[in-house]
Parts: structure tokens; sequence; C-alpha cells
């Protein structure tokens, strides 16, 4: 009794969260939870692959030296590749890759999958400026070095810059994919279910939203900070490598 | 074996650094490169292994142009191997990585062509490079990484590293400028050491005591030329032009 009297006060939390509780376990809501869940972890870990393999393409290209016309014409395509992803806000990439580009190159690809190409589109021009800054970070010393030596630039690049550019690349990596995950409660827009779907599909059936949106707001903070902690992790024995060799 | 034919070398087609250098490195020849900062001495050692491209002249190495942008320069680097001011060693590699990185890698590119295999290959660079850190007496540094030995420790690694491509010059950009002063004395040893052994030297010094000891012709750079040239006693007891009189009255 004294739990519902203190839950008037909040608004009737108490009661609220019996609601959502049965939603979520009586009437199978935490089925759709559990989809959306998988559906915002597909998006962000395969838009991240397709991120860094969009991103070392672009970035490869862009530290390349110029002398030839065929890199210089790469470049500026790079280039305008990633304004016009770093330009413009993801929704209306989201909206305009799925009804406008999506029916007009006659693909019949599902509102997930868009999601996951567009978000590794997107997110390619954002790991190019990572990877080009983690390469760029190296001693350019390093690079005379292996050229003194008599390695090709390609050489130089694989046995001694990139795996120094590696141990600043990787933890803003991580950066990037919780930024992807965050970006994902917004693929409603065209349709697919995550967990913001997932969640208002719980509220709607009553017109309940507060312990829903509560309980949403929970499971992308824990998300993210289990994510967090990855990286913690992966940094430290990074740093490890450097100390005990 | 080096021939330099009117070499010039300009950066963004603006600023003229070396305006024209003509010059003939001989066999076993030890050749120091003095001049003020901004001279272009630097330049002229990194234009002779096309760290910088020259922008105009030749450079003929046993007769082949090796300014021509079509020749294999990478080839040729291996021939004149480089030290460098800021050492350059690699910092993702051990000392002992370091020193076998080249030799290993093109030791089993060539495998075929010296039908050696490469466990042979191997074995050989690796003998190679602890008698040579044995050499500098670094030898318990083998597996440290550059980030834990001092400046003098790097350089003479980096000595070594150039060495261990069994070059047949070897050329210095301002080896210990960037030591502590009580680090000079050992890479210079290291370097006398390689004098004594034969080696081909160029090198870009500040250092005009080692200059005058160990070169047998000195150059003064200034103002992109070779402002005077000679024997260490004909530029240190008896210089000619002003200019290097006025830099001898501050260096010395």
């Amino acid at each position: 009794m004294t739990f519902v009297i203190q839950g008037e006060k909040m608004g009737n939390f108490g009661l609220r969260y019996q609601v959502f509780k049965e939603e979520l376990i009586d009437n199978h809501g935490y089925e759709k939870v559990l989809e959306g869940l998988k559906n915002t972890i597909l998006i962000a870990v395969v838009g991240l692959i397709i991120g860094i393999v969009i991103g070392i393409i672009i970035a490869s290209i862009e530290v390349m030296p110029k002398y030839r016309i065929l890199p210089k014409i790469l470049n500026r395509l790079c280039h305008v590749y990633v304004a016009f992803f770093r330009g413009t806000p993801l929704v209306v990439q989201l909206l305009v890759g799925y009804y406008v580009l999506r029916p007009m190159m006659g693909l019949t690809i599902n509102a997930l999958d868009s999601c996951m190409l567009i978000y590794g589109l997107n997110s390619g021009a954002y790991v190019s400026e990572i990877m080009r800054g983690g390469i760029n970070s190296v001693d350019p010393g390093q690079m005379e070095g292996g050229r003194a030596i008599g390695f090709k630039y390609s050489t130089t690049m694989f046995k001694i810059i990139i795996p120094q550019a590696v141990k600043n690349i990787l933890p803003t990596l991580g950066n990037e994919f919780i930024a992807l995950i965050k970006d994902t409660s917004i693929v409603s827009f065209v349709g697919a279910l995550d967990l913001y779907v997932a969640f208002k599909y719980i509220g709607t059936n009553n017109y309940e939203f507060m312990v829903p949106y509560l309980a949403m707001a929970l499971v992308y903070i824990v998300l993210v900070l289990f994510i967090t902690l990855l990286i913690k992790l992966m940094e430290r024995s990074l740093k490890k490598s450097d100390r005990s060799k | 074996m080096i021939e330099v034919n009117d070499l010039h070398k300009s950066f963004n087609k603006k600023i003229d650094v070396l305006k024209g250098i003509t010059t003939t490195i001989h066999d076993g020849e030890k050749i120091a490169i003095i001049g003020p900062s901004g001279s272009g001495k630097s330049t002229f050692l990194r234009c002779l292994n096309c760290l910088d491209d020259p922008t105009g002249g030749q450079i003929l190495y046993n007769g082949v142009d090796i300014a021509n942008p079509k020749v294999d320069i990478n080839f040729y680097r291996r021939k004149m191997s480089m030290v460098f001011q800021q050492f350059n060693l690699f910092n993702n590699k051990t000392v002992l990585d370091n020193i076998m990185l080249a030799p290993m890698y093109f030791g089993i590119k060539n495998r075929k062509a010296t039908g050696k295999t490469r466990q042979q290959v191997k074995t050989e660079v690796r003998q190679k490079a602890y008698s040579l850190l044995e050499k500098i007496g670094l030898a318990d540094k083998a597996d440290a990484y550059p980030s834990q030995l001092s400046g003098g420790q790097k350089q003479r690694v980096a000595i070594i590293r150039a060495l261990a491509m069994d070059p047949e010059v070897m050329l210095f950009d301002e080896p210990t400028s960037a030591l502590d002063p009580e680090m000079v004395g050992e890479v210079l040893a290291v370097m006398k050491k390689l004098a004594a052994s034969g080696m081909t030297m160029v090198i870009v010094t500040h250092e005009m005591g080692f200059a005058r000891e160990v070169a047998d012709r000195i150059m003064f750079i200034d103002d992109g030329i070779i402002m005077e040239e000679g024997t260490p006693k004909e530029i240190f007891d008896n210089p000619q032009c002003a200019r290097l009189k006025d830099f001898l009255s501050k260096v010395l």
C-alpha cells in the first residue's frame, strides 16, 4: 500500500511499473526488446565493419603520395564522400538512402539491411578520418627510416607505420562504435525494429510510456558502459605490450 | 664512385636550396660537410640517396644516374645507407629486429638467387646482427625497445642498422646533434672505427674536431653551393673565402 502512495507522489510510478512488468513479461514484450537489442547491436557491428573497410580504403588513398593523376582524382572523390557523410544528418542519409536511392536503384533489401549499409557508409567517413589521423600521428622519421634502408613506400607502411598507427586508432574506433550504438536509435524512421521501437511497442498497448522509456534509457546506458569497459581492457592490454616487451 | 653534376634542389618550385653542386666522392673517402644552418648541407646529403628528390642535375652512382625517377632507387638506397639526426629507429621493433629487418627482408626476397633457405638467411642475419651489437657493446640490449635506450645507444644502434645491409657508402646527417654532450663521444668513437675500416663516408657535422681528425676532405657549403673544399689542413688552417673564415671564427 505504501508502495502505491509513494508511487502517486512520483506520478504513480509504482502502478505504472506494474503495468510495464506485465507487458514485458506476461505479454511477451521482452521478445520485442530482445529483437530490438539484437538489431541495435547488429546495425552497429555490421556498420562498423563496413565502416572500417571503407575507412581503410579512403585513408590509404589520402595518405598516398600524390605524384600521379589517378591518386589525385581518387583523393578528390574521397573528399566529396567524406564531406557528404559528415555534412548531412544521419537521419537525412537514412531517409534519402531508404526512400530515394533504394527504389531508384531497384534494390529489394529490407529496412534492417538498408540500415546496416547506410550506417556503414556513414561510419566509413568518420573511420577514414580516425585512421588518417592515426597514420599521420606516427613520426615522419619512421617513414624516412624505412625508405632509407631500401623499403618501398608500401612495405614501410605495412611493416613500420601501420603497426604503430593501430595503437592510436583502436581506442578511437571504440568511441566510434559507441557513437554508432547510440545513433541506431533513429532507425525507426525507415521502419526497422530497434530498442526504441520495442519499448514504444510495449508502451503503446496501454499508452503508458513513463517506465518503458526509462527502461530503454537504462538498457542503452548499460550497453554503452559495457562496451566502454571492453575498450578500457583492450587499451590496457595494448599498453602492457608496450612495457613488457 | 659517386659523381654529382650540377645538382639543384628547390622546394615548391620557389625556394632554391641547392644551386648547382658538382663534386666527386671516391671509394673509401671520408668527406665532412660543414656550413651554417640552412645552408643546404643536409639537403645535399638527402639528395644523394634521393630521400629528397633532386630537381635538377645528375647523381651518377658507378655510372648510373640515380636522380632519374625510373631507376629503382630502393636498390641504391641499400648501397648508400643513412644515419639520421633523430635516429629514426623503428619504435615498434626491438633493437635486434631493427637491425635484422632489412637484411632479412631482402635476403628472403633474393633467396632464389643466392640459393639459401629461409632458415639459413635468418641464421646468418641474426649472427651478423649479434656480432655487430657486440662490436658496439650493446649485445645485452638486443631485446630492448628503442624507447628504453639512451640517445647515444639509439644512435649507435642506428649506425649498425645501416651497416647491417653491407652498404658501400654511409651517409651521416648530423649524427650527434640531437645527443646530450656526454653521449657524443661514444657515437663518434663508433664512427671513427668505421672510418678506420675503410668505409666510404659522407658526414654532415658540427663536430669540427671530429671532421679535422677523420675527414680526408672537407666541404664548406653555404647558400646552396660548395663555397670551398679541401683537406682539413687547408680548410681549418688556411681558409680562403670570407664566409668560411667568418663561419670558423664562430664555431671554433
